[in-house]
């Protein structure tokens, strides 16, 4: 009896272990495989469906912090300096001859300075910013919201999405500029703002100055920084890699709400 | 396979086992009856069965990708925030090893989406088990301990200590110790998944109080890899004591539902010492 279950130890022990070994390799087997990752990625439109069901109608607001919950150095991750001679000499100027373009499905295009931007109603937020990665910063910001913008420029009903167009490259080689959409139920969320100030301060280069966008409930990397224009579209399949973005196109959910 | 097991006691005691009459005394030669047909009960449902092999999938993917997630950030922190510039509370040099993640190389997009995919497949399946356990009654009449187990708890543990499990009709019912592991991982599984969902932002502004609940953002990654631990904790404890309880038997039982009764090693009647050989 005794020898039995030894040896049935022992059988289930190679067995597992066998089946760890197939388990470990088919994954990475699957990890490759396109198909394979598109079918899980359907949990992503999963998600999406179900945290617009939970936020409903009622846009609930982003936690926001105090003062003291400020992080004393906050990381700043992906572009941290365009280059290109075009961004220097906007920063050499101090961004005055800097612009923001709203355009494409929209009745009215807007051009605007960022003194002008300034002039306008601004919100303040001292809110979280979680990145992909896992780590977590509080900032205070200060900014257009971007839902009374749209409003002067008048988006046309067949207008779904927000393209950012901005002045980086982080993936290098022409044409590889940063870009990143949003569609229209978090664009006109009261705290989706482009934000001019962090901390009490213009928005540092490292934090994608002249301006970036605030969208609070979704991850970092959906939060463009170095923004130039912002295009109003029906679809972005014919933009860049057609994903919706840099991160995107790289494999990133489009919906970065978890 | 089917054909070497004996008879299964569901249609009553098998011929060995009947009571035979006291006025036929039995031949000195009799076989010892319960050793020859050992007893045969139902142990598992079906939904017991089908969700348990599915949350060992959906548990081992979680885990991997997991891991290849807290990778990009192998630090931890406690509070809302927590970066490369805050203090941290835990850090993993060079991240778990990448023989233990999926993918198994430096992919936190690809371990993402499988994490998510089978975040889901975990929610549905837990679902279904909860439902099951609650509705059918598992829960309470299998999973908590009686007052008598309560009280020997203290026998229960210095067995166990041994790898000695009970036999016979003890062996029917879950033990005391099995008990608690058992409510254990039926709360650490549904916690798992409310401190996933609490690093999500989309929740946070839906849920607020989930945060305040785990102590903010960094504080709920970090009881997320906390109870992830205590998992992997539960699944050796599990798989020692399948090794020690006999492996085919146990592991069989939760693919057939039939589990196998090792019969209690009965005392020698004293009335006949000689009649065993």
């Amino acid at each position: 009896m005794n020898r039995t279950w030894g040896l049935s130890r022992r059988t289930a022990l190679i067995g597992a272990a066998g089946a760890g070994g197939l388990l470990l390799t088919g994954c990475d087997q699957l990890s490759r495989s396109r198909s394979f990752i598109r079918v899980m990625q359907t949990a992503e439109r999963l998600n999406l469906k179900t945290q617009r069901l939970l936020l409903g109608p009622q846009t609930p607001l982003a936690p926001e912090y105090t003062a003291a919950d400020i992080s004393p150095i906050f990381k700043a991750n992906g572009s941290i300096h365009p280059a290109g001679d075009d961004y220097k000499r906007l920063l050499d100027n101090n961004f005055v001859d800097w612009r923001l373009t709203i355009d494409g499905l929209v009745a009215h295009p807007l051009s605007l300075s960022l003194a002008e931007l300034r002039a306008l109603p601004a919100r303040s937020q001292i809110t979280r910013h979680d990145c992909v990665e896992g780590w977590s910063a509080i900032g205070g910001w200060m900014g257009t919201p971007l839902n009374l913008l749209l409003k002067s420029a008048v988006v046309l009903p067949q207008a779904r999405y927000l393209v950012f167009h901005c002045a980086d490259n982080l993936g290098g080689g022409p044409g590889g500029l940063y870009y990143e959409t949003i569609d229209l139920v978090d664009a006109v969320h009261p705290q989706t703002i482009l934000a001019y100030d962090m901390n009490g301060q213009p928005l540092p280069v490292h934090h994608g100055a002249p301006l970036r966008l605030r969208l609070e409930r979704q991850l970092g990397y959906k939060m463009a920084k170095y923004i130039m224009r912002i295009e109003a579209v029906e679809h972005y399949a014919n933009i860049g890699g057609g994903r919706g973005g840099f991160w995107e196109d790289r494999g990133y959910a489009w919906y970065a709400g978890i | 396979m089917a054909s070497d097991e004996p008879p299964m006691a569901e249609d009553g005691l098998p011929p060995e086992v009947q009571p035979s009459p006291p006025v036929a005394p039995s031949p000195p030669d009799a076989r010892p009856a319960l050793s020859a047909a050992p007893e045969v009960v139902h142990r598992h449902a079906a939904i017991t069965r089908i969700t348990h092999w599915i949350n060992v999938a959906c548990i081992t993917v979680l885990l991997m990708s997991g891991f290849q997630i807290f990778d990009a950030h192998p630090a931890l922190y406690w509070g809302q925030k927590g970066a490369d510039f805050d203090r941290h509370i835990f850090a993993w040099p060079g991240g778990i090893p990448h023989w233990a993640t999926i993918p198994a190389w430096q992919d936190l997009t690809t371990g993402r989406i499988w994490h998510f995919f089978f975040a889901w497949i975990f929610l549905i399946n837990g679902v279904v088990y909860l439902a099951y356990g609650l509705l059918s009654g598992h829960f309470r009449r299998d999973f908590l301990p009686t007052r008598h187990q309560l009280s020997h708890i203290g026998e229960s543990v210095w067995e166990h200590l041994r790898l000695k499990f009970p036999k016979g009709e003890k062996a029917k019912s879950y033990n005391v110790l099995q008990k608690f592991s058992y409510i254990g991982i039926v709360i650490l599984l549904p916690l798992m998944l409310a401190t996933g969902l609490t690093m999500s932002p989309g929740m946070n502004a839906a849920f607020p109080w989930l945060l305040d609940l785990f102590g903010g953002r960094q504080s709920d990654r970090t009881l997320h890899f906390i109870f992830a631990w205590l998992i992997v904790g539960f699944v050796i404890i599990h798989l020692i004591a399948i090794l020690a309880a006999g492996p085919i038997n146990e592991i069989g039982s939760m693919i057939t539902g039939r589990w196998k009764v090792e019969p209690e090693p009965h005392p020698v009647p004293p009335s006949q010492p000689e009649a065993a050989q």
